[in-house]
């Protein structure tokens, strides 16, 4: 392994996460609070999402629904048992997704390429009209507003701090899990799946498993981000919502592990520049992901590694 | 000595075509023998029924003593069978050292471990090593496996099913693809690798040189029949092998 590389990229993330640490003892703006914790929730569920689909080859367009559930059981628990729960809820919201990620993924994993595709999209709007019609149980489409997390955590800065530790635990976690022979696996099972059935090893299982846990960090995100936005809506169960972490995938770069986290800090503050000046904001944001995906496959953080390893490397490159 | 595998009355048609025909045979342990035939002889569809790629509609194969038909791969594979390929199977994407170390993993039981933990992953990392240096490798360990050259991915391939320590190794056409040099090289390191590891190895092979340098026993599969089996003296001068497949090219 190239430790001097791993220790680059170590001292990088590093000093990312002292500049979150730092942003709200500078003249940040509430505002501002809000997007850097927008960025945050968002990088965690891009970084989830992208193991799965980058690391193994698993493109799910419904990863909507366990970010919503994440979202709604601190929410529709807050509506009814009052703002103490606001903790237990989200620990409530992972485990409902470990649980329904089981079994929907025990029913699609055996279908596979862009079949699972669909399937997962399918799941995604089935929970987005249940979400949207249940009135009286999830509020439909006025969502539920004045989620206040309680205690300290009510102030938005405290709930910034708590945001920051989680993502960055999670992010933590997840990295090591890539570099773990599990990881490994992951990555060989989207490289050469018969290869690794002829391993001794089950490709559904390990799709299974990143499947599982990709869906128990979306619910995190979601649960996390009631609280940073106050309230939720059903539109965190959309199919758009499913499509802005591929969105933020590919921007950052599918291949690298971190890409997808630097692709939803630049589609946020793309979207939040861009969005208010032209109210044709997506006409932009689109022209910019053709852009991306047509001269810069590799994302930002890929095509920037590229660069960097250009200019080390004394050898040309073969090919 | 006894057999490690015994294929009995192994049958498969894909629709109207009977690509493997009652073929029994039973496989020495210890012994390196060859598979031959021409194009679409059923040599390939054989190594996959014996793998659990593919169920045989009729028919036993046994190894180690237990039936092993209709069980899957990964079954097959955990009891001691390794194997490599004619279009060769490697992960691309990861180093050298990685795609043997994933075996490794394997075989210690730690593929699936979430956590990269010191001691599991230095013992793989040390065998991976012990395999890459007896395929010469050693010294690309660390660069990715697509960057290889066709004959190096081809020992990769060989390297891979060795870090499962397979009792059985099955390799489809190790030297296709080959220049007549590596053709010699590999044929060396097969032999070198069939005494180093203990192993059983049957070999489909097109190039006779390296059937008839290193195989004890050679079998001939013809439509998929069974045509005839011997030692390569007897292969050589069997007159219905000569006429049906290895022609004048032998005198």
């Amino acid at each position: 392994m190239g430790s001097i590389k791993s220790y680059m990229e170590a001292a990088f993330w590093a000093l990312v996460f002292l500049a979150f640490a730092l942003l709200p003892l500078s003249k940040a703006s509430d505002y501002q609070l809000m997007l850097a914790g927008h960025i945050l929730v968002w990088g965690l569920f891009a970084v989830s999402f992208n193991m799965l689909w980058g690391g193994t080859g698993m493109l799910s367009f419904g990863q909507a629904l366990y970010y919503g559930l994440g979202a709604y059981s601190v929410g529709i628990v807050f509506k009814y048992w009052g703002d103490g729960w606001f903790l237990p809820a989200m620990a409530l919201g992972i485990l409902c997704s470990i649980v329904l990620a089981i079994l929907i993924g025990l029913l699609i994993i055996r279908v596979g390429g862009v079949f699972f595709t669909v399937m997962t999209l399918a799941f995604g709007q089935l929970a987005w009209q249940i979400t949207f019609r249940w009135y009286g149980f999830t509020g439909g489409d006025d969502g539920i507003q004045g989620i206040i997390p309680p205690g300290i955590l009510g102030n938005r800065i405290a709930y910034y701090y708590f945001t920051l530790v989680l993502v960055a635990l999670s992010i933590f976690l997840l990295r090591r899990l890539a570099v773990s022979p599990m990881g490994l696996t992951l990555r060989c099972v989207r490289q050469n799946p018969d290869r690794v059935r002829f391993l001794g090893q089950s490709v559904k299982r390990s799709q299974l498993t990143i499947y599982v846990i990709s869906s128990a960090f979306a619910a995190l995100a979601g649960g996390l981000m009631a609280g940073v936005d106050n309230s939720i809506h059903p539109n965190m169960l959309y199919w758009t919502t499913s499509g802005e972490v591929i969105l933020m995938s590919v921007l950052g770069g599918i291949g690298q592990f971190f890409g997808p986290f630097i692709g939803a800090a630049a589609l946020i503050i793309i979207e939040d520049i861009v969005g208010a000046r032209t109210e044709f904001w997506p006409l932009i944001v689109g022209i910019i992901m053709m852009v991306m995906v047509l001269l810069f496959p590799r994302g930002l953080v890929g095509e920037a590694r590229k660069l960097v390893s250009r200019f080390r490397t004394r050898v040309p490159e073969r090919g | 000595m006894e057999p490690i595998l015994v294929l009995d009355k192994v049958d498969k048609s894909f629709g109207g075509l009977r690509v493997t025909a009652g073929v029994s045979f039973s496989v020495e342990a210890g012994s390196i023998s060859a598979i031959i035939g021409p194009n679409g002889a059923g040599k390939t569809t054989l190594f996959n029924q014996i793998t659990g790629y593919l169920v045989p509609d009729r028919g036993r194969i046994v190894f180690q003593g237990q039936e092993i038909t209709g069980l899957s791969t990964q079954d097959i594979v955990r009891r001691g069978m390794g194997r490599a390929f004619q279009i060769t199977s490697i992960f691309p994407e990861e180093s050298v050292l990685d795609n043997v170390r994933l075996a490794c993993l394997s075989r210690l039981g730690q593929s699936n471990n979430p956590i990269r933990g010191i001691v599991n992953f230095k013992e793989a990392t040390a065998k991976a090593y012990t395999i890459l240096e007896s395929i010469g490798l050693a010294e690309h360990s660390d660069r990715l496996a697509l960057e290889l050259s066709h004959g190096d991915q081809k020992l990769l391939d060989i390297g891979i099913a060795l870090g499962l320590e397979p009792k059985l190794l099955l390799l489809d056409e190790p030297t296709s693809g080959m220049s007549p040099e590596e053709r010699q090289l590999t044929r060396d390191l097969i032999a070198r690798l069939w005494r180093e590891f203990n192993l059983t190895l049957i070999f489909i092979e097109h190039d006779m040189d390296t059937v008839f340098g290193i195989a004890q026993t050679v079998r001939v599969l013809q439509q998929g029949r069974l045509l005839a089996e011997g030692t390569p003296d007897e292969i050589r001068n069997n007159p219905e092998v000569i006429t049906a497949y290895l022609g004048e090219d032998l005198e």
